[in-house]
């Protein structure tokens, strides 16, 4: 079913972006990302502008991450209190990143910088994450055949984090640190959410985990919480700036991507969290791969258009 | 059909009524221009847009001369500026590297005629008449040399060209008895909305002997054309709107997955 973009202004096939926000809403739920590190590269490959492609995305990941958050605060598994504070960092955060994004859309480099941001953080962290992946599913194949169980690793302290001042406890993360940290950290992910089109969740959820040392169980519904309030703050941003927001994208994305969600988080309570860790290190390695190659390859058209009014 | 007989209707009209402005063979042959559809809407099923551009050739005192004529049909949509930038190897890295600005670039340009292009006039008559995707006047606005401008010229018409935004299609036009002339063009989906103009040239022995002009409007309408003016006009609500859509879509799944 053919269907024309308003805002995008082309037509495009309402399944494909239909199936497209469900297996991107699959993931959203079953890792508790966005999935906008997916969804945003695969609307710009399919041929939708970049400028538009990066501000719906972030409108569907809104949605996206509403039906996930709802699922895990039903189950206690969301940290209010570290979620503000994010939240309150990340707003910060989409504003500084509005600033550059239109620097570099003024230079004409943003869609390389949006590729090198994406190969970089990506590589580091699915390299991050199929690094630690593989190690614990390495020890649990030891003890399964009868080797010692290692010594239980004690909970990571960050020092320069751990030394912050004005520290506060965060009882469902199971913490007692300075909310200065979750503050830069929303911050710096809020500048990425807005010059990327994601969420942030892929960087969210290992910082929450390696650098602030939350309990697993909260990891992923805060991740999600936080991500509905700043991919919200971004829409509003892409809407009255660039005017690239486009609903009827949106929407479209939705309509797939609230189904798969739900299928996702239901998916999540069956798979081995090691596991769940090792796909998405995969994926994650696999985007960055691809887009890295792209980089290094001779484009087939070495001319770009800009219309410059 | 109707509009053909209408032209047809007309001719005779003018045949039998003699004009005072027919003054032998001094006077002008002309061109009657009429198009399918003079505004096209785009709306939620838009996939492009077949225009039919018709006409007829009015000779002085009807003498239709032996050769066939030859005829260009141009369609151009609203000039823009566009900055082209060229990918250039950095640290093994593709990026952007230097820029032409062209103050004039046609959104839209399909070019029909009834042979190829350098068979129905020198270059300097296509030049002028902007007859062919290169003879365009882009007007390059930098101060590189004249042989990397032509690059970026040549990276704009190729970039457009594979885009479906600027077309040439030899052949396309069919003159019938050396009077009626007809061409469809084809309008993509994905083309910019403005105004356009369809430019009918009738050329014989090289040289332009008639020229018409019929403008176009191609706009959104309906539900496209409301979206459109609340993203421009009210940014503020249409993004609240936006964000509200998104929550409710993600409530509303929620609430359904959980009962069932």
């Amino acid at each position: 079913m053919d269907l024309y973009l308003p805002i995008a202004e082309m037509s495009v096939n309402a399944f494909v972006i239909i199936l497209l926000g469900g297996g991107v809403g699959f993931l959203s739920g079953m890792f508790g990302v966005g999935g906008g590190f997916l969804t945003t590269p695969l609307l710009i490959f399919y041929g939708i502008p970049p400028a538009v492609a990066v501000a719906s995305s972030a409108t569907q990941i809104t949605g996206a991450s509403v039906s996930g958050a709802l699922a895990y605060w039903r189950r206690g598994q969301i940290d209010l209190k570290m979620g503000g504070v994010l939240v309150a960092g990340g707003v910060v955060g989409a504003g500084i990143g509005q600033v550059i994004f239109r620097q570099l859309q003024k230079i004409g480099q943003i869609d390389v910088s949006i590729n090198i941001i994406y190969v970089l953080f990506l590589g580091i962290i699915g390299g991050l994450m199929l690094k630690e992946a593989l190690g614990t599913l390495h020890a649990e194949r030891r003890i399964a055949a009868g080797g010692d169980r290692p010594p239980a690793r004690l909970r990571r302290h960050v020092p320069w984090i751990a030394a912050l001042p004005g520290k506060t406890r965060f009882y469902k993360s199971g913490l007692y640190i300075s909310p200065l940290a979750p503050l830069l950290l929303g911050a710096s992910v809020g500048i990425l959410t807005v010059i990327m089109g994601v969420g942030g969740g892929f960087i969210m959820v290992p910082a929450m985990i390696y650098l602030l040392g939350m309990s697993a169980s909260a990891v992923v519904g805060t991740s999600l919480f936080q991500i509905i309030f700043v991919t919200a703050a971004t829409t509003m941003l892409h809407a009255t700036s660039s005017k690239s927001v486009d609903i009827v994208l949106a929407l479209l994305l939705l309509t797939g991507g609230v189904a798969g969600a739900q299928v996702g988080v239901r998916a999540a309570q069956r798979l081995k969290p090691e596991k769940l860790r090792l796909a998405l290190a995969l994926i994650v390695l696999a985007v960055a791969a691809g887009l890295l190659f792209g980089l290094t390859v001779k484009p087939a058209a070495l001319f770009t258009l800009y219309s410059s009014q | 059909m109707k509009a053909v007989a209408a032209i047809l209707a007309w001719l005779l009209l003018t045949a039998a009524a003699p004009t005072p402005l027919l003054r032998g063979a001094a006077a002008p042959t002309m061109l009657l221009t009429d198009l399918s559809q003079g505004r096209i809407d785009i709306n939620t099923t838009f996939k492009g847009a077949d225009l039919l551009v018709f006409g007829a050739i009015q000779y002085p005192a009807g003498a239709v001369p032996d050769a066939p004529p030859d005829i260009a049909i141009v369609v151009r949509g609203p000039a823009e500026p566009v900055t082209v930038r060229r990918k250039a190897r950095v640290a093994g890295i593709w990026l952007n590297t230097d820029s032409v600005r062209f103050e004039s670039v046609p959104g839209f340009y399909a070019v029909a005629t009834t042979r190829p292009i350098p068979d129905l006039a020198d270059d300097r008559t296509t030049a002028i008449y902007e007859i062919g995707v290169d003879n365009l006047q882009l007007s390059p606005a930098s101060g590189a040399s004249e042989a990397e401008t032509n690059d970026f010229e040549n990276g704009l018409i190729a970039a457009k060209r594979k885009a479906g935004l600027f077309v040439e299609s030899a052949g396309a036009v069919t003159v019938t008895q050396g009077v009626l002339y007809r061409a469809r063009i084809a309008i993509p989906a994905s083309v910019p909305v403005g105004d356009y103009a369809a430019e009918i040239h009738l050329i014989r022995k090289g040289r332009v002997i008639a020229s018409s002009s019929t403008p176009i409007s191609i706009g959104k309408s309906g539900f496209e054309r409301w979206i459109y003016v609340m993203a421009q006009e009210h940014s503020l609500a249409y993004g609240l709107a936006a964000v509200a859509a998104a929550l409710f879509a993600g409530w509303v799944a929620s609430v359904v997955t959980r009962r069932s």
